[in-house]
C-alpha cells in the first residue's frame, strides 16, 4: 500500500515519453500484455463475477447452484440485516484515523524536519513493523493488553479502570490495534510531504510575527495537504475493511463487516449476501473517498 | 528558548510514537523465548531457548512456512517479470490507452483487499477452479504487479537517459545498451520490487483466506492456531522475519554509503565500466 503514495509524481514525471521510432509501435503493446491481461481477468473480471453474484437468488446454495435473478433485494436486505457491523467499521476506522493523525503528525514532521542524520534510521524505525507478520503483531497486543498484564495494572491503580475492567475484548483494543498496524502507512506520504518543507518559511512567518500555532495553520499544514491526504486514504481504506483485528483482540460485539463477509462466503456460505455485502462496502469506500478528494481538493483547509 | 522547546517537544512525541510502534515487536521477540503456561495463555511465564532450538517441534507450522516461501518465490518471479515489463512500456513508450493502464495499475492499490479476496473466490467458485495452491499464486500474482510497476517506474523515471544515448552514440546496439547499461541501472529499482512482492505476498492473510481451499499459509496457520492456541514457535518466526529483513536493510544501506565513498574518493566520477568490454 505505501507504494501508492508515489503514483502521482511518477505518473507526472513519466508523462512525456519519448517517441520511437516506426518499428517499435507494437512493443509497447507486447510488453504490457501479459501483465494487463493478468489485471483484467484476476482483477478486472472477478469485480463483474462478484456484481453477478451480488443478484442471485438468495434461495439457492453452493451445492444446488445459484440461479441469475437480478434479486436487487439482496442488497437491502444485507444492509438491514449487518447494518451495525457497518456502522461500527467506519466508526471504528475513523477513531483510529483520528488517533493515528495524532500520533502520526508530530512522528512524521519530526523525522522531516528534526531528525538531521538520525532521518533514515527513524525512517526504518517506522517501516521496521511492517518486517514481520501482520497476524503475529496483532497476537503481541493480546499479551501487551492482558488482564495481567502491566498496562491494565496500571490503569487500574490509578483507576482509569475499574479493578475488573478490562481492555481486551473492548472497542478500546480493537481502535488500539487498527491505529497501530496502519499508522505507517499514513506516517510514510506524511514524511514525504514534510520533507519537502523549506523551513525558511516557517522562520519568515514567525519574522512577521506569526505564533507557532498560526503558522502551523498557514504554512506547515496547507505545505503538508499532498501527504496529509495520501495518508489518511492509505490508512482509511484498510483500517475500514479490516477484520483480523476485531476477531483477535475482539469478540462478537466488537465485529467489524469484514468478519460478517468472511462468515457470509467462508462459515455460513451465503454467496449472494456475502457479495452484495463485499460491494456495499466498496461503494461506501469509494463514496467517502470521492467527497474527501473533492473537499480536500478545493476548498481550503481550515 | 521557546523554539528549542518546541523542537524537543515535538521530539519527544515522535519517539513515544515510535516506541508504540516498536513494542509489539519486542512482545514478540520477548514471546520466543517464552515458555507459556498453557496454549491459550499469551502471558509471559518462563525464560526458554526451546523454542529457538526447536522451531519445527510443531510440524504443521513449518510445512506452513515453507509453503509461504514457495507460494513467495513464484509470485515474486511472476509478479516482478509482468510488472517490470509494464514498467518499461509506461516510462519508455508512448501508446494509446494510457490512461486506462494506468487505472487498471493504480486501482488493485485502491480497493479493499476484501473486495479482492471475495470477487476472486466468487469467479473461481463460477468457473469451477478447485481452490488450493495455485489459485493463491494467482491472487498474489495479482496484487503484487501493480506494487512492482510503480516501484520499478519510479527507478526508471528517474534514470539519466544520456547514459543510453552515449552508449548508442558509441556504436552499442539496442541490446547491448539495455543489457550493459540499461538493466545494470534500473536493477536496484527491480530487486526493491521483487523483495515488496516477496514480503506481500508472504503475509498476506485475507486475500489468501477466501482463496486457499485447504491450503495453509503461514498467516493462515496462524490465524487457525488463534482460535485453538498459539505454540510459542510462532514468535521465534515472527523475530526471524524481522531480523532477516533489519539485516537486509542493513546490508543494502552499507552498500549505498561504501558506493557514495568511492565515489567521492575517485578523482574522476565513476563510469559504467560496462562499456569497456563491447
Amino acid at each position: 500500500m505505501s507504494a501508492l503514495a508515489h503514483v502521482p509524481t511518477s505518473s507526472g514525471q513519466a508523462a512525456a515519453p519519448p517517441p520511437r521510432r516506426g518499428r517499435h509501435t507494437a512493443l509497447p503493446y507486447l510488453l504490457l500484455l501479459p501483465g494487463a491481461a493478468w489485471l483484467l481477468v484476476f482483477f478486472a473480471l472477478p469485480l463483474l463475477q462478484l456484481a453477478a453474484a451480488s443478484l442471485y437468488d438468495p434461495g439457492g446454495s453452493l451445492s444446488t447452484g445459484y440461479a441469475m435473478t437480478w434479486a436487487v433485494g439482496n442488497y437491502p436486505e444485507a444492509l438491514q440485516a449487518y447494518w451495525p457491523q457497518f456502522v461500527r467499521s467506519f466508526l471504528y476506522s475513523a477513531i483510529a484515523l483520528v488517533l493515528a493523525l495524532l500520533m502520526g503528525y508530530p512522528l512524521a514532521y519530526a523525522i522531516a524536519q528534526k531528525a538531521g542524520r538520525w532521518k533514515n534510521l527513524l525512517l526504518v524505525a517506522v517501516v521496521a513493523p511492517m518486517f514481520t507478520s501482520f497476524l503475529v503483531r496483532t497476537l503481541a497486543w493480546k499479551t501487551i493488553l492482558s488482564d495481567n498484564g502491566w498496562v491494565v495494572g496500571l490503569l487500574r491503580d490509578v483507576h482509569l479502570l475499574g479493578p475488573d475492567g478490562r481492555l481486551l475484548a473492548t472497542p478500546v483494543a480493537v481502535v488500539l490495534g487498527l491505529t497501530y498496524n496502519f499508522l505507517p502507512f499514513l506516517v510514510l506520504p506524511l514524511y514525504a510531504s514534510l520533507e519537502r518543507l523549506d523551513p525558511r518559511l516557517l522562520e519568515a512567518a514567525s519574522d512577521l510575527y506569526a505564533s507557532p500555532l498560526r503558522a502551523f495553520q498557514k504554512v506547515t499544514l496547507p505545505l503538508s495537504m499532498p501527504g496529509l491526504i495520501a495518508g489518511t486514504l492509505l490508512f482509511f481504506i484498510p483500517a475500514t475493511g479490516d477484520y483480523i483485528n476485531a476477531e483477535l483482540l475482539g469478540t462478537p460485539n466488537q465485529y467489524m463487516i469484514g468478519n460478517v463477509i468472511d462468515s457470509a462466503f467462508l462459515v455460513r456460505l451465503d454467496y449472494p449476501q456475502g457479495a452484495a455485502l463485499s460491494f456495499l462496502l466498496m461503494a461506501a469506500i469509494l463514496a467517502i473517498v470521492f467527497v474527501y478528494l473533492r473537499k480536500a481538493g478545493t476548498e481550503e483547509v481550515l | 528558548m521557546r523554539r528549542w522547546l518546541a523542537d524537543r517537544w515535538v521530539m519527544g512525541a515522535a519517539l513515544l510514537v515510535l516506541g508504540y510502534l516498536s513494542l509489539p515487536i519486542l512482545v514478540v521477540a520477548g514471546l520466543s523465548f517464552n515458555r507459556p503456561s498453557s496454549r491459550l495463555s499469551y502471558d509471559f511465564n518462563e525464560f526458554t531457548l526451546d523454542n529457538w532450538t526447536q522451531p519445527c517441534a510443531t510440524s504443521d507450522m513449518c510445512d506452513a512456512v515453507i509453503r509461504s516461501m514457495e507460494i513467495g518465490l513464484i509470485a515474486t518471479v511472476v509478479s516482478t517479470i509482468l510488472g517490470t515489463l509494464m514498467a518499461f512500456a509506461l516510462v519508455r513508450h508512448g501508446f494509446r490507452g494510457r490512461a486506462g493502464i494506468n487505472g487498471l495499475i493504480f486501482l488493485p492499490m485502491a480497493t479493499p483487499e476484501l473486495v479482492m479476496g471475495t470477487s476472486l473466490l466468487a469467479l473461481f467458485v463460477a468457473a469451477g477452479v478447485p481452490q488450493g495452491f495455485w489459485t493463491i499464486v494467482i491472487a498474489h500474482v495479482m496484487f503484487c504487479v501493480s506494487f512492482v510497476v510503480v516501484t520499478v517506474k519510479a527507478r526508471l523515471a528517474g534514470m539519466d537517459r544520456r547514459l543510453e544515448e552515449a552508449a548508442m552514440d558509441l556504436y552499442a546496439s539496442e541490446w547491448q545498451t539495455f543489457r550493459r547499461i540499461t538493466l545494470p541501472l534500473v536493477l536496484p529499482g527491480i530487486v526493491a520490487a521483487a523483495l515488496l512482492a516477496f514480503s506481500l505476498s508472504f503475509d498476506d492473510f485475507i486475500i489468501t483466506n477466501f482463496n486457499a481451499g485447504t491450503t495453509v499459509t503461514f498467516p493462515m496457520y496462524v490465524w487457525g492456531a488463534a482460535q485453538r492456541g498459539i505454540p510459542p514457535q510462532v514468535n521465534v518466526i515472527g523475530t526471524a522475519m524481522f531480523v532477516i529483513a533489519l539485516l537486509l536493510v542493513g546490508a543494502s544501506s552499507l552498500r549505498g554509503r561504501r558506493a557514495r565513498r568511492a565515489a567521492l574518493a575517485a578523482p574522476v566520477a565513476p563510469r559504467p565500466s560496462a562499456m569497456s568490454g563491447s
